[in-house]
C-alpha cells in the first residue's frame, strides 16, 4: 500500500485533508459550511460506492437509493431498539447493506446488463414499500431523531457528523482507489470488458462481483447511517428518492467511471453546484443548471473529465 | 365477487394506460438501447399542452394529443440529433445516455415550471365522469377512453413497425445494423425516425394521463419505475411483451388495491418483476 | 498676522473635523436607521408542495409591502432571505444555517408543511428563537420547543382536533352511524390525520370496517372505492394529497359510492382549479377547511387581502382564489410583527413570552395560542359543499357553496345527510 510514490503522495494528501477538516472545526463556528460540506461529502461517497459496480465492474446499479435508505434506516432501527452510539450504528448499516449488495451480487448470475439494472430498481421500490410499512421506523409516517445538546471534543453536533463524514469519505476513496490500482481492479475491469472471455481466462468472476456488490453496498449503507441525525427528520419518501439514485450515477459518469478519482471530481463539482445554488439562484431556476449542467458536460466529454483529462496527456504526449 | 371482476377490469384498463405510456420506451430502450429516462417526462410534457388546448379552446383531450403528435416527432428526431451526435457516433455505451437524458428529464420538468406554474391542472370533457355499467361490471369513460385510444395507438405502432419498410428496418437496427446498411436503409435515418415516433406517442399518452387524473410537473418520476419495468418485464423488442407485461402489472396492482392493501401494490407488482426475471432472465418474451 | 492666519486655519480645520463628524454620526445614524430588517426562511418553490408554497409567498410579499409602507419594523425596512428548499426535506438544515450563520436574519419563520419544518427544528432550538410555522401537523409533539408557533388552527390537540368535528357530526345524525372506513395516503400528514381519526371514531363508538393506506403514487382509486364499498362502511373518512383526493371524488362517484357520510382530510378540494373540475362531484362530501367566505368568517381585512393576493397571483400559476394557505401566511406574519412591535425589540424571549400571552388580531380573526404552541381552541372547520355548479371558479367567491358545519361558533348552516346522490 505504501509501495510507490503515488502511494505515498495518496496518503500524504488524505491525512493532509483530514487534518485540514479537523482544523477548521476549531477555527469556523459557523454551521452552514459544515452543512453545505457534508452533502457533498455524502454524495461523493455515494458516487465512490456506484463506480466500484458500475465504472469497475460495469454492472449499473439504478437502486442506490435503496442502500442508501436502508442504511439510514438501519441506523434509526439501532438507535431506536438499542440506544447504540453513532460509531456502531454505522458498523450497522455497513453490515446489512453489505449482506444486501452480496445478495444482489448473487443476482449478477442470472441476470446481466438492463436487466440487472432494472432488477436494482425493482428491489429499491420493494424495499421502499416494506419501510413504507414497518411500524417501528416510523412507517409511512416517518420517525424524529433528536440529536444531543452537548457534544464531546466539537462545538455543535453538525462538527462532529462532518468530521465522520469526512473520514468515512476519505476512507471509501482510499479502498475505491485500491480496488482499481489491484488484481481485484484488474478482473473487475476484465468482467466490465467482456465477462465471458474473463470467465473463460480464468478470472473467478463470480467472487469477484460478490466482493464488488458487497463493498459498493456496504459503503452506501455507511454513506446513509449519519443521515438522520443530519436530517432529523426521516421518512421512506425523503430516504428513497430520485436525486440520491440520479447523483449516484450522474456523478461518476461525469468525472469518468474509469477512474478511481471520477467519482470524487465529479460529486465535488455537480455537488458543489447543488450546493451554491440551492443558496443563491434558488428557485425553479436550480434544478434547470443541475439539468443543462448535466446535459452540457456530458456531451462534451462523453468519457467523464478523466476521459478528457487522459485525452489530453496523450496529446500531450504524442 | 364483483369486487373481483371489476379489480380485474379496473386493471386491464389502467394496464392498457400504462402501455401506452411505455410503448415509445419500448421502441427507444427495448428496441435501440437508448435509456431515455426523460420519458416519462415527456408524457407530462403532452399532458400540459393537451390542457392548454383545452382550458383555451375547449379542445377535447384526445384530439388534442392527436394534433400535437408531430410537433413532438420533430422534437423527438432533433433531440435524438444530438444524442446521435454525441453519443452513438462516437461509439459511447449507453451509460453516458443515461446521463443526458436526466439532465433532458430536469430541463423539461423546469420549462414546464416556468411556463405553467406548479399548480395542478385538469381537463374537462363531456365523457370524463360518466360511467357504463355492464351488469355489476362499472366502465368509467374516464379510463375506458383513454383504454380505447392506448390500445389503437398500441396496435397500429405493432402494425407499422412489423408490416412496413421503415418499421421493419427499425427492427431490424436493433438486431443488426451492418445488414440493414447492406440493405440500402441509412442506419441513422432509422433511428432518428424511430426516436421520434417513440417521442410522439407521449404527447398521445399525454393527454390519456391528464385525463385520469391531475398533472403537475414533476409527476413523470413517479412513471420512471413501471415504463422500464413493463419493457423490460415484456423482454426487450418484444411490443406484445411490453403490452402483456403492462396489463400484468395493472392487474395486480388492482387486484392488491382491492383484496391485500394497496399500500403492497408497488411491493408485489415489481417483486413479480423480480420473480419473473429470476425465472426467464430476458424478460417474457425477450431476445435473449 | 500669523496669528489670525494659523488661528484662521485651526478654526477652520475644526470647523471641517466638526463637520465631518456630525455629518459622518448622522450618515451613520441614518444607516442604522435604515439597516433592513431581514427576516429568513425556506419555501417549496419546486417539487410537491410547489403550489401552496408559492402561493404563501406572494401573501408573505403583500404583508411585507404592508409593513413596509407604515414605515417597517422598529424603524427599519423589512427584507425577506429566503431559498427554495424544492419540498425536499434534506435541503433544509443547509438553507436554515445559512440563514442564520451566513445571512444573520434577524428573525426566522418557517417553511410549508410538516417535513419541510421538522428538520429546522434543532437549528432553531439551539439558537432558542422565536419560530412561527405554516402548516404542519404537530411537529411540536415531538420537540415540545416551548418558542414554536402554529398558525394552522388544527387546535391544542391536532391530531384529534382535526377529526372531532368531522365524527361529532356523523354522532349528531338520528339514527347513528355505526360502521367506519378509514383510508389515508402513505405520508406524514395523512397516516397522521388517520391516526387521530381511528382515536374519534373508537372514542366515538364506531366499527372500523375498513382500514388501509395506499401508496403515493397510485394512479387508479376505483379498486380502493370499491373495497371500501364492499365493506359497507357508513362513514368515510379520507386522508389525501390533492391528485389523490381528485381520483377518489372521481372513483367515488364512477363507482355510485353509497355512503352517509364522505369526506374527512382531503387536501385539494380546497384549491380553486380543484373545485372547478369537480363541480357538482363535490356536493354533499364534508371536508376540512380554514377559511371559506362564509358570513360567519367576514374576518376584518381578509375580504380585502384576498382582493389583492388574487390580483397578485394573476399570471403566476397559483390558485387563483388563495382560500385556503395564502390568509393564514399573511396572519403569522402578522402575529410576528405585532409581537416585535409590543416588545419592541428582538429579543427572542420576550417574543416568546408576548406570544404565549397575548391574543392577536389578524385578517383570519383572533389567535391565540396554547401552551405547545399550537391554537388554544380548535378551528378546523369541517365544510360540506352544496349546490356547486360545473365548471364554474366564479362561484366559489362568495358564500353558499361551502357550508360551514363546525365548529357551532362558526356555523353557517345545517348538514344535509346522508351523503348518498
Amino acid at each position: 500500500m505504501f509501495k510507490t510514490r503515488a502511494d505515498k503522495i495518496f496518503w500524504f494528501t488524505l491525512a493532509a485533508v483530514f487534518l485540514v477538516g479537523l482544523g477548521f472545526t476549531e477555527v469556523l463556528a459557523n454551521e452552514y459550511y459544515y452543512t453545505a460540506v457534508y452533502a457533498i461529502l455524502q454524495a461523493t461517497m455515494m458516487a465512490v460506492a456506484w463506480n466500484i459496480l458500475g465504472g469497475f465492474t460495469g454492472y449499473v446499479n439504478f437502486g442506490s437509493a435503496g442502500f442508501f435508505a436502508i442504511g439510514a434506516y438501519t441506523a434509526v432501527a439501532l438507535d431506536k431498539w438499542l440506544g447504540l452510539p453513532l460509531p456502531l450504528l454505522i458498523v450497522g448499516s455497513a453490515i446489512i447493506c453489505g449482506l444486501m449488495g452480496l445478495g444482489v451480487g448473487y443476482l449478477t448470475l442470472r441476470l446481466k446488463g438492463v436487466y440487472f439494472a432494472i432488477a436494482t430498481l425493482a428491489l429499491a421500490i420493494v424495499l421502499e414499500t416494506l419501510i413504507t410499512n414497518w411500524d417501528f421506523v416510523g412507517a409511512a409516517r416517518g420517525v424524529y431523531i433528536l440529536t444531543p445538546e452537548k457534544v464531546p471534543f466539537f462545538d455543535s453536533y453538525i462538527q462532529l457528523l462532518f468530521v465522520v463524514m469526512l473520514a468515512l469519505t476519505l476512507g471509501s476513496i482510499a479502498v475505491s482507489r485500491q480496488l482499481n490500482d489491484s488484481r481485484i481492479g484488474r478482473g473487475l475491469a476484465a468482467i466490465r470488458d467482456d465477462e465471458v472471455a474473463a470467465e473463460c481466462a480464468g478470472v473467478p468472476t463470480l467472487r469477484l462481483k460478490l466482493i464488488s456488490t458487497t463493498i459498493m453496498g456496504a459503503m452506501m449503507g455507511v454513506a446513509g447511517a449519519p443521515y438522520p441525525f443530519f436530517v432529523t427528520f426521516v421518512d421512506p419518501l425523503s430516504a428513497f428518492n430520485l436525486f440520491v439514485a440520479v447523483n449516484a450515477i450522474a456523478m461518476p459518469l461525469i468525472g469518468g467511471t474509469a477512474h478511481w478519482i471520477g467519482p470524487v471530481i465529479g460529486a465535488l463539482l455537480i455537488g458543489g453546484a447543488q450546493e451554491a445554488i440551492t443558496v443563491t439562484i434558488s428557485s425553479e431556476l436550480n434544478v434547470l443548471v443541475v439539468g443543462i449542467m448535466l446535459v452540457l458536460f456530458i456531451t462534451l466529454a462523453p468519457q467523464g473529465i478523466v476521459g478528457l483529462v487522459q485525452k489530453w496527456m496523450k496529446r500531450r504526449r504524442g | 365477487m364483483d369486487l373481483f371482476a371489476n379489480a380485474i377490469v379496473a386493471g386491464i384498463l389502467l394496464g392498457a394506460f400504462y402501455a401506452a405510456v411505455a410503448i415509445g420506451l419500448a421502441i427507444t430502450f427495448g428496441q435501440l438501447d437508448i435509456v431515455n429516462i426523460a420519458h416519462p417526462t415527456f408524457v407530462v410534457a403532452g399532458s400540459y399542452i393537451t390542457w392548454i388546448l383545452n382550458s383555451s379552446y375547449g379542445l377535447d383531450p384526445v384530439l388534442a394529443g392527436i394534433l400535437v403528435a408531430p410537433i413532438f416527432f420533430v422534437v423527438g428526431v432533433l433531440i435524438y440529433r444530438v444524442y446521435y451526435a454525441a453519443f452513438e457516433r462516437t461509439g459511447q455505451e449507453s451509460l453516458s445516455g443515461l446521463a443526458f437524458f436526466f439532465g433532458v428529464m430536469f430541463i423539461i420538468e423546469v420549462v414546464l415550471i416556468m411556463v405553467y406554474g406548479v399548480d395542478y391542472r385538469l381537463v374537462s370533457a363531456d365523457y370524463i365522469g360518466k360511467n357504463i355499467d355492464v351488469g355489476f361490471i362499472g366502465l368509467p369513460l374516464r379510463l375506458v377512453v383513454p383504454f380505447v385510444v392506448a390500445s389503437a395507438m398500441t396496435a397500429a405502432v405493432y402494425f407499422y413497425l412489423s408490416r412496413t419498410f421503415t418499421g421493419r428496418a427499425i427492427l431490424a437496427v436493433a438486431q443488426d445494423r451492418l445488414a440493414l446498411q447492406l440493405m440500402g436503409a441509412d442506419p441513422v435515418r432509422i433511428k432518428q425516425f424511430a426516436f421520434g415516433l417513440a417521442i410522439a406517442t407521449t404527447a398521445i399518452a399525454g393527454s390519456l394521463l391528464v385525463m385520469i387524473g391531475p398533472v403537475e410537473p414533476s409527476l413523470g418520476r413517479v412513471y420512471i419505475g413501471r415504463a422500464f419495468a413493463i419493457v423490460v418485464l415484456g423482454g426487450m423488442g418484444s411490443i406484445p411483451g411490453m403490452v402483456i407485461a403492462a396489463l400484468l402489472l395493472g392487474v395486480v396492482e388492482s387486484l392488491v388495491s382491492s383484496f391485500a392493501g394497496p399500500s403492497w401494490a408497488p411491493a408485489v407488482a415489481f417483486g413479480v418483476l423480480l420473480f419473473t426475471l429470476a425465472v426467464r432472465p430476458s424478460g417474457l418474451f425477450g431476445r435473449a | 498676522m500669523t496669528n489670525r492666519r494659523s488661528f484662521a486655519r485651526a478654526t477652520v480645520i475644526a470647523g471641517a473635523l466638526a463637520f465631518a463628524a456630525a455629518s459622518g454620526s448622522l450618515v451613520s445614524f441614518a444607516a442604522q436607521a435604515a439597516e433592513p430588517l431581514k427576516i429568513g426562511f425556506s419555501m417549496a418553490l419546486t417539487g410537491g408542495l410547489a403550489g401552496a408554497g408559492k402561493a404563501a409567498l406572494i401573501a408573505m410579499e403583500l404583508w411585507r409591502e404592508d409593513v413596509n409602507k407604515k414605515g417597517g419594523l422598529l424603524g427599519r425596512p423589512v427584507e425577506f432571505v429566503y431559498y427554495d428548499d424544492a419540498t425536499q426535506p434534506a435541503k433544509v438544515p443547509g438553507i436554515y444555517t445559512k440563514l442564520l450563520n451566513v445571512d444573520k436574519v434577524d428573525l426566522v419563520v418557517s417553511s410549508y408543511g410538516t417535513n419541510e419544518i421538522a428538520p429546522a427544528m434543532p437549528i432553531v432550538m439551539r439558537k432558542k428563537l422565536v419560530f412561527p410555522s405554516l402548516f404542519g401537523l404537530a411537529v411540536n409533539d415531538q420537540f415540545n420547543y416551548d418558542r414554536y408557533f402554529q398558525i394552522m388552527p388544527a387546535g391544542p390537540e391536532p391530531k384529534t382536533d382535526w377529526s372531532k368535528g368531522f365524527f361529532q357530526l356523523a354522532s349528531e345524525q338520528k339514527p347513528k352511524p355505526t360502521t367506519v372506513a378509514i383510508v389515508s395516503a402513505d405520508s406524514e400528514f395523512t397516516l397522521n390525520a388517520a391516526a387521530g381519526a381511528r382515536k374519534n371514531a373508537k372514542a366515538g363508538g364506531y366499527i372500523i370496517v375498513y382500514d388501509k393506506t395506499y401508496p403515493m403514487s397510485t394512479t387508479d382509486y376505483s379498486p380502493i372505492v370499491r373495497a371500501i364499498e364492499a365493506s359497507k362502511a357508513e362513514v368515510i373518512f379520507v386522508a389525501s394529497y390533492p391528485p389523490q383526493s381528485v381520483g377518489m371524488v372521481k372513483a367515488a362517484h364512477e363507482v355510485g359510492l353509497k355512503a352517509k357520510m364522505f369526506g374527512g382530510a382531503m387536501v385539494g378540494l380546497q384549491f380553486a382549479a380543484i373545485q372547478k373540475n369537480l363541480g357538482p362531484l363535490l356536493n354533499n362530501i364534508v371536508n376540512y377547511d380554514f377559511w371559506v367566505p362564509e358570513p360567519t368568517l367576514n374576518f376584518p381585512g381578509v375580504k380585502e387581502f384576498l382582493a389583492r393576493y388574487q390580483k397578485a397571483a394573476k399570471g403566476k400559476g397559483v390558485d387563483p382564489l388563495g382560500h385556503y394557505l395564502p390568509p393564514y401566511a399573511y396572519a403569522y406574519l402578522q402575529v410576528l410583527e405585532q409581537s416585535v412591535r409590543a416588545t419592541n425589540g428582538l429579543d427572542q424571549g420576550k417574543l416568546a413570552a408576548h406570544m404565549h400571552r397575548a391574543t392577536f388580531k389578524t385578517v383570519v380573526g383572533d389567535v391565540k395560542f396554547a401552551k405547545n404552541g399550537e391554537w388554544a381552541k380548535s378551528r378546523t372547520l369541517q365544510v360540506q359543499f352544496r349546490d356547486v355548479k360545473p365548471n364554474n371558479m366564479a362561484q366559489f367567491e362568495g358564500p353558499g357553496k361551502r357550508i360551514v358545519l363546525y365548529p357551532k361558533a362558526w356555523k353557517s348552516g345545517d348538514i344535509v345527510y346522508p351523503y348518498k346522490k
